[in-house]
């Protein structure tokens, strides 16, 4: 264990009382421990980060020193003083504050009204407008952020309602700050402006816990980093001294090997099985495109490009004004996406718990759903057959759980991915499109998908994958398609396949790229 | 550390399904239990504090009473679950009544029985649509059909009772004798069954859990959530249907206020107390059927006891928001 480095560091402006101690924490869930004597220090000014797979018990320890958990044995302190927090207000009363990785916002406020809420500036039960006004505008110059206070916060993408909850977090004048995967959601410039004012707010002597899976991003913005492990603490090292490989090993006990599978691009003369012309819908502006048998296209592009709109007008659940999709040579009607299963091609949506899972079914239904027909006779299903089935898409997507029959609420988000996979190979599609495959996965499910994602194109299936990780759409894909303002921008292959390219087609705001108009 | 928070945090993190899958378990068990454990106390009470309770006499009586009414709450469920709401079906209970009652009246049984549920049928599909199709929130769709209905009702009979005679055939549809139960009591049987099963053991009944659980995720794995949904509303106006035929044949006289929103609201209240979720994706038919007889039991026992039946209207109001109650807490544990 190495801290040394600290001491070099011009951070400095901390006093020693601000530390965080977390001594020897425990905490069980109905036996079960998620935490065994957890120790570390988060020393003021500093940004610690806690990396470990899904289950290791991240989110655990972010909860108790938040507040939201209390822990059944040892203390957590704050300058030498016991915090006995019982709640997530005592914590904030502290100046603890959490981001959390769910969104909390209240869409029929302003982003202004959401800022505040709670802590309105009021007079006799009146809101000050112009005194909220300006401590927005304080607020939105020192962190950046070009949000209109007016706009109504449900009518925000996602990354914008993020960069509220942010905001909302800085204006508590916390002296910790926990976030919880803050970046998940964010586009890359996003990103970059996020890790600015987390590299701020430890200027500013506050010390931040950084929640995260992106080893990329820990090893740039945190000063320490304690590696988790199924509930114990496996190291604490300064960042300085740690790579990403050490950290991988350290969180699976093991290295992870290459981080991609091998590519196997389909011969030349593959045939075409998905041909797309000229659509247009909404978000969409004639794209036109071809994925043959076997290949894995990528599909690149800033959040909000369109690609997820692109993805679900091809699978006909988005009306098309205009434009033409083609499975295997036959014209793919917008009948809806019940049709477009049938013909062969599955979806796997972007957000699995919205649009992907019933949260709280069994296993068993959420992947047999899509083809109950499969494991029934004239509509009455057969509990056998469906048992059978469902167990061997489950080895095969190497999905763990416990039993067939436990709610997809209980799995990790890495288990409730492959779920989805599952469902998608039942369908037997000669299509698959898979939008944010790995969104929120944890580093051993993220590679068991890619591989699976690998094997189902080397088995003939045309592959569309669509990724905001620029890593994961090059590692994966035979070609890559960048979408930028509803079109596809360029399309790379070979050589030309590279960061550069894709963030130059993605950000450039001319037309007279190398792009397909 | 109370148990609430232990349940919420473990499934965020993942990783230790087992525990997980015990307290899923328990939970379930618990939860199915629920309306039985309280129906069996009610009912052990009553045979010990009333002697006419037991008798065959007593509860074929409850049985035949309650048959409309099962038919329509276990309809009712299947709209629940489908995320929808029927609140229109006590109109269109009275709306059959007066059409098999006119009917029977003019000496057509069959017609009477045919054109009746037909009636429920076409409500339901009408229903269905408004939700569907103008995509209006079924609470307030069915509400206004509801007044429709309700007024077309009267136009059929200008606000008069109908009055049949016990000597028609139109008498035996709902009150022929097989193994000393009358007829309604086995078709409610019989329609609770089917129903049950629907939901359970088919691929319609996890379409109509999907659809109800999560739309856009139902939709986009194929199911056809528009269809499912107006197919409940269906099923749920013809139970409506068949609720009114069974009835007027029972009493032999119909009327077009008979049933409105004291049935609506009664059939809800049996659906809910029988744990099927107001908010859809999750529920049971059998629950249903418990829920509805244990409403009866509390009216069956405040008459047989001569206690002042104001109080059964509060013990039911208090016994629902304790079934909501139940339900929102159930559904936080999951989250």
């Amino acid at each position: 264990m190495t801290t040394g480095t600290f001491e070099d560091t011009p951070r400095a402006a901390r006093t020693p009382g601000d530390d965080l101690v977390v001594a020897g924490v425990s905490k069980r869930f109905g036996g079960v421990p998620a935490l065994t004597d957890v120790s570390l220090t988060v020393r003021a000014g500093t940004v610690h980060a806690l990396i470990g797979e899904n289950g290791a018990g991240k989110s655990t320890l972010g909860k108790i020193v938040s507040g939201v958990l209390t822990p059944d044995e040892g203390s957590v302190r704050l300058g030498g003083v016991e915090l006995a927090l019982r709640s997530p207000r005592d914590a904030l009363a502290r100046g603890i504050v959490t981001i959390a990785q769910e969104l909390a916002i209240v869409p029929g406020l302003t982003v202004a009204e959401n800022v505040y809420l709670g802590v309105e500036a009021h007079r006799g039960g009146f809101v000050r407008r112009r005194e909220a006004r300006r401590r927005f505008a304080e607020l939105a110059e020192r962190v950046g952020f070009h949000l209109s206070p007016d706009w109504l916060a449900g009518q925000l993408t996602t990354a914008d309602q993020q960069k509220v909850e942010i905001m909302r977090a800085l204006s508590r004048d916390a002296s910790i700050v926990i976030m919880d995967e803050p970046t998940a959601a964010l586009a890359e410039h996003e990103t970059a402006a996020l890790h600015a004012i987390i590299r701020s707010l430890a200027r500013e002597g506050k010390s931040v816990i950084l929640v995260s899976h992106f080893l990329s991003e820990v090893l740039a913005l945190a000063d320490e980093i304690t590696t988790l492990r199924d509930g114990r603490v496996i190291r604490s090292v300064a960042a300085a001294d740690a790579t990403e490989e050490t950290l991988i090993e350290g969180m699976l006990g093991r290295s992870l090997g290459a981080a991609f599978p091998e590519k196997t691009p389909p011969p030349s003369d593959a045939e075409v099985v998905l041909s797309v012309e000229g659509l247009v819908a909404p978000g969409v502006r004639d794209c036109s495109l071809e994925v043959r048998r076997g290949e894995i296209v990528g599909i690149a592009g800033l959040v909000g490009a369109g690609r997820s709109e692109l993805a679900r007008a091809i699978f006909r659940d988005a009306r098309a004004q205009r434009g033409t999709v083609r499975l295997d040579g036959a014209d793919l009607s917008a009948r809806g996406p019940h049709h477009s299963i049938e013909r062969g091609l599955a979806f796997i949506p972007e957000s699995r718990k919205e649009m992907g899972l019933l949260v709280g079914r069994s296993v068993k239904e959420n992947v047999s759903l899509a083809r109950l027909d499969l494991v029934s006779r004239l509509g009455w299903v057969s509990g056998a057959r469906e048992r059978r089935a469902v167990a061997a898409l489950l080895e095969r997507t190497t999905v763990k759980t416990a039993s067939l029959r436990l709610p997809v609420s209980m799995l990790s988000g890495g288990n409730q991915q492959k779920i989805l996979f599952a469902r998608a190979v039942m369908c037997g599609p000669r299509v698959l499109i898979a939008d944010e495959p790995t969104r929120g996965v944890d580093v051993g499910s993220k590679r068991a998908i890619y591989d699976l994602i690998a094997e189902m194109a080397r088995e003939g299936m045309g592959v569309v994958v669509i990724s905001s990780e620029l890593e994961e759409v090059l590692g994966l894909a035979h070609r890559v398609l960048v979408m930028r303002q509803g079109r596809i921008a360029a399309a790379l292959e070979g050589a030309a396949m590279n960061q550069q390219a894709v963030l130059a087609a993605a950000f450039s705001e001319s037309s007279d790229h190398q792009g397909v108009r | 550390m109370t148990v609430t928070e232990q349940l919420e945090a473990s499934p965020g993190d993942g990783g230790r399904e087992g525990t997980g899958e015990a307290m899923a378990r328990l939970l379930k068990s618990w939860r199915l239990a629920g309306i039985f454990i309280p129906f069996v106390i009610l009912f052990v009470v009553l045979s010990i504090t009333s002697a006419p309770f037991l008798h065959t006499a007593n509860l074929v009586n409850i049985l035949d009473q309650q048959a409309s009414y099962l038919d329509i709450a276990a309809a009712g469920t299947l709209v629940l679950v489908a995320g929808g709401i029927d609140l229109s079906v006590g109109a269109t209970y009275g709306l059959t009544t007066v059409i098999a009652g006119e009917l029977a009246l003019h000496g057509q049984p069959v017609l009477a029985i045919v054109l009746a549920v037909g009636a429920g049928l076409l409500v339901g599909l009408v229903n269905g649509l408004i939700v569907t199709v103008l995509k209006i929130n079924p609470l307030i769709a069915t509400l206004a059909t509801s007044f429709v209905i309700a007024g077309a009702a009267l136009k059929v009979t200008s606000g008069n009772l109908i009055v049949l005679s016990a000597t028609s055939s139109f008498f035996k549809f709902a009150n022929a004798q097989f193994l000393t139960i009358p007829s309604a009591v086995w078709m409610s049987v019989v329609f609770v069954a089917v129903l049950a099963l629907l939901l359970a053991r088919t691929t319609f009944g996890r379409h109509v859990v999907a659809a109800g659980g999560n739309a856009e995720a139902a939709r986009l794995a194929g199911v056809r959530v528009n269809l499912i949904r107006v197919v409940t509303f269906v099923i749920s106006g013809g139970a409506a249907g068949l609720g009114g035929v069974i009835d007027t044949s029972r009493l032999l006289s119909a009327q077009a206020g008979s049933g409105g929103s004291q049935l609506a609201f009664t059939v809800l209240a049996g659906i809910v107390v029988g744990g099927t979720s107001i908010a859809g994706g999750e529920g049971s038919v059998v629950r249903t059927a418990i829920g509805v007889l244990f409403i009866a039991l509390i009216g069956n026992g405040f008459n047989l006891l001569g206690v002042d039946p104001l109080y059964q209207q509060i013990v039911l109001g208090l016994l629902l928001i304790a079934a909501v109650a139940l339900d929102v807490w159930a559904r936080r544990r999951r989250r």
